[in-house]
């Protein structure tokens, strides 16, 4: 399934299928935001937002506003 | 620093443990300033070698990769960049996390383009087996063309190794390991035939980086290859994803992960310290317990240093010729310094647990937790770290706001953290708190004057986020906003470095601060030990005829304190506090505390130290501790001047007052403007003038 990356639910896990890369820090690409690699949502804080990822082994959080930005493919 | 010594550059993303590196190379050889004109931090440190070899050990501040985005990274590329910088690495040492390494290593083969001799140092070795990680360390080198060492700086392991490949650098290649140019080839090809005699990805840097690189200009290079800023953008994020598939490559080879074996301690962790109830629960009992035990614990290393420096007034005055000289020393020097010196055990306390939050992985969750509520009020989740940090010490956690990518989020932080309890602030609420707050405790086990502290603790915060809210509505600034934020793993503390951090930053504080405190004291000495006119010169002369006029009977003692005080009424420095009464007369204060008050506008802990040498100035024999003569000040009419209104009117005064000249000289060169600190002035100013007026007329 087709998706973004902030609907995914607690547990997803996802290959990244495109950036919309204007709209992304470029350290996040270096941090391995890159299409291809695995994309596991680990954690919403208690409020909704951010959202904790594990991105191709690394482990970190970005907001919703920056997630809508990758498109993923979910696989489980 | 000599020229025979090897330089050596520790280079390596954030948390990869390169502080433990650069501390197990050089002990407590280190020594930390600043770059020129910046506020970056900048540590070097010296280590011998095996072989009578020395090196020079710089640790550039942590960077994810080549491509800035913040001052401190560009430190790192502006000094890879000037090969005649003094500090211009003979080797680099880009330090990795075995964890991590995939994403550690995007940074190596930037800084192997760059064609110096490069070590790769894998840390946390220890970690593996936990892990089920195995490396081919071989094929490792083979492929990324150069040497490694792989190193447990907890387990100290692979050090040694280390040192051997740095003192034998020279065979190290200086190949490249991969070729980012071909990303581009008619780009970077005429390029190199404009010029022919430089690097091309050292071109690629200056094009693309906003730093200082003495030799070409980047408008030299752009005029003859232009290229859009988001034609560079996306050639940079090309370089990226190329730079993975090598690495990807490497990997799939050189490094094995046994899922099986790794048993994630972490992920359940996470599930608690993240949790909607326990998270915010833990993050405020690890809160309360920080200030609870700062408050207890610190008390007995406190009275000692008290009664120490009392002692030595009175040796000094005791076993000194009497004149000029003994005076300034008992009386302005040892109290001044007395003054900052106790309150070393609380600030170690305080890095202590800050330091013990940062190396554990813990801040980061306390980031993601907060986020979303600090976003409310305009700041970021990363916001928390500056705000936390404030409790140190405004200085550090301003220069730490630099990782809020948002302008407008960061400008906010900037602006409202100093409202956070400083630990200069400390030493005014300790000797207040303990005059007008009872020592009991309620339910058993509470202290209140603990609770008093944590009150004023809980007031800074709330004025910053207060604060902030009206920033946000007010302030018209538009910036993207971005925010990651890297989770670390967790990890116990290493004690070396948490004991060598307290070390450094109370230092930093004790000299910082200690060397305005004295030349305050010094000054205010002067000014209370001498005056204008009759009044002072023949105070001795005034006083007699009138007190054998109003004849009463008194003991040539008490003479004696009438004429000091008279005498300081009338120096420059009584003159001064007359000045100013009408205005603080208000607040509750008389001309001595609003001298103290005054002269804490240049830093806030010299409140203690004026008012110890306003009451040490004329004191005859006995030397009380300083606390003892404030509970000992009375009003005119004879009621205790620190009472319960004076008190908190002050204690409010200085939660909310932006007394702090160094804040406000960081604050301009954060901003790149004096508008911003003069706003933080003149609101602070105001806050607490106004808060500190309504306390004391309604307590009153
Ligand atoms: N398990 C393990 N942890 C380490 C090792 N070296 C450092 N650490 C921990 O990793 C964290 C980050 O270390 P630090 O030196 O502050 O990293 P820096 O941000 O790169 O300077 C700290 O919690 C250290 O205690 C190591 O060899 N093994």
């Amino acid at each position: 399934m087709q998706t973004t990356v902030d609907r995914l639910k607690k547990g997803d896990r996802a290959t990244i299928t495109g950036i919309d890369a204007d709209a992304l820090p470029l350290k996040l690409l270096e941090m391995g935001c890159l299409p291809g690699n695995s994309v596991e949502l680990l954690q919403i804080a208690p409020l909704g937002d951010p959202m904790y990822l594990d991105i191709n082994g690394a482990r970190l959080a970005i907001r919703k506003e920056t997630a809508k930005h990758i498109s993923v493919e979910v696989t489980s | 620093m000599s020229n025979e010594n090897i330089n050596v550059a520790l280079i390596g993303n954030p948390n990869v443990g390169k502080t433990s590196v650069f501390n197990a190379l050089t002990g407590l050889n280190q020594q930390v300033g600043n770059y020129p004109g910046i506020t970056v931090e900048k540590k070097v440190g010296f280590c011998k070698l095996p072989n009578h070899a020395k090196a020079n050990i710089l640790d550039l501040p942590g960077t994810y990769s080549l491509n800035a985005s913040s001052m401190d990274e560009n430190v790192v590329i502006e000094l890879l960049l000037n090969k005649n910088d003094k500090l211009f690495p003979d080797v680099a040492v880009v330090v990795t996390d075995v964890e991590n390494l995939k994403r550690n290593l995007l940074l190596f083969t930037q800084i192997k383009d760059l064609e110096i001799p490069v070590i790769l140092a894998i840390n946390m070795a220890d970690r593996m087996a936990y892990k089920g990680i195995s490396l081919d360390i071989s094929h490792l080198e083979e492929q990324l063309n150069t040497k490694i060492a792989l190193i447990s700086t907890r387990k100290k392991q692979g050090i040694e190794e280390l040192k051997q490949l740095i003192m034998s650098y020279k065979n190290l290649s200086t190949e490249p390991c991969l070729n980012a140019s071909s990303m581009d080839p008619d780009y970077f090809g005429g390029l190199r035939k404009t010029f022919p005699n430089e690097l091309v990805y050292k071109l690629w840097l200056v094009i693309t980086q906003d730093v200082n690189f003495r030799g070409i200009e980047k408008k030299e290079i752009l005029s003859e290859h232009r290229k859009s800023d988001s034609e560079l953008k996306r050639m940079q994020q090309k370089e990226t994803i190329k730079r993975y598939q090598f690495i990807n490559d490497v990997l799939k080879v050189g490094q094995t992960i046994d899922k099986e074996s790794a048993r994630d301690f972490g992920t359940k962790l996470d599930r608690i310290l993240t949790h909607k109830v326990w998270g915010y629960a833990i993050f405020f009992g690890i809160l309360f317990l920080i200030f609870q035990s700062i408050f207890s614990w610190s008390e007995v290393p406190m009275d000692l240093i008290d009664s120490a420096f009392g002692w030595m007034s009175t040796a000094v005055q005791e076993h000194m010729p009497p004149g000029v000289l003994t005076d300034l020393i008992s009386q302005g020097i040892i109290p001044g310094i007395g003054g900052i010196v106790i309150f070393i055990p609380q600030i170690a306390f305080l890095f202590l647990f800050i330091s013990v939050l940062e190396e554990s992985g813990y801040m980061s969750r306390v980031v993601f937790l907060m986020d979303k509520i600090m976003k409310r009020f305009g700041l970021s989740g990363k916001s928390v770290v500056p705000l936390i940090s404030g409790v140190a010490c405004a200085i550090p956690a301003i220069m730490a706001t630099r990782n809020i990518e948002n302008w407008k989020e960061r400008l906010i932080t900037i602006l409202v953290t100093p409202f956070t309890t400083c630990s200069a602030r400390l030493p005014v609420y300790t000797i207040i708190i303990s005059l007008v707050i009872p020592d009991e405790r309620v339910l058993g086990f509470l202290n209140i004057r603990g609770l008093m502290l944590m009150a004023l603790y809980a007031a800074g915060f709330l004025m910053a986020i207060f604060a902030a809210y009206i920033f946000n509505k007010i302030l018209k600034v538009t910036s993207k906003t971005y925010f990651v934020v890297e989770m670390p793993n967790y990890k116990l503390p290493l004690l070396r470095n948490v004991g060598i951090n307290v070390v450094e930053k109370t230092k930093a504080f004790v000299v910082g601060a200690g060397k305005i405190i004295l030349a305050i004291s010094i000054v205010l000495w002067f000014l209370a030990s001498y005056g204008p006119g009759d009044d002072f010169n023949n105070a001795d002369k005034i006083v007699t005829a009138q007190i054998s006029k109003s004849d009463a009977a008194v003991s040539q003692q008490e003479l004696d304190g009438h004429i000091a005080s008279y005498k300081l009424e009338n120096s420059y420095l009584g003159i001064a506090g007359k000045v100013i009464e009408p205005v603080i007369k208000p607040l509750g204060y008389d001309w001595k505390i609003g001298i103290a008050v005054l002269s804490s506008f240049a830093a806030r802990e010299v409140f203690v130290g004026t008012l110890a040498t306003i009451y040490s100035v004329g004191e005859t024999d006995e030397q009380d501790p300083i606390r003892e003569k404030m509970a000992a000040e009375r009003r005119p009419d004879g009621s205790k001047l620190f009472d319960l209104p004076t008190g908190i009117s002050l204690l409010l005064f200085y939660a909310f007052a932006m007394q702090c000249a160094s804040t406000l000289a960081i604050v301009k060169k954060e901003t790149n403007s004096w508008k911003w600190p003069a706003i933080q002035f003149a609101i602070m100013s105001a806050v607490a003038y106004l808060a500190a007026l309504t306390a004391y007329q309604f307590l009153q």
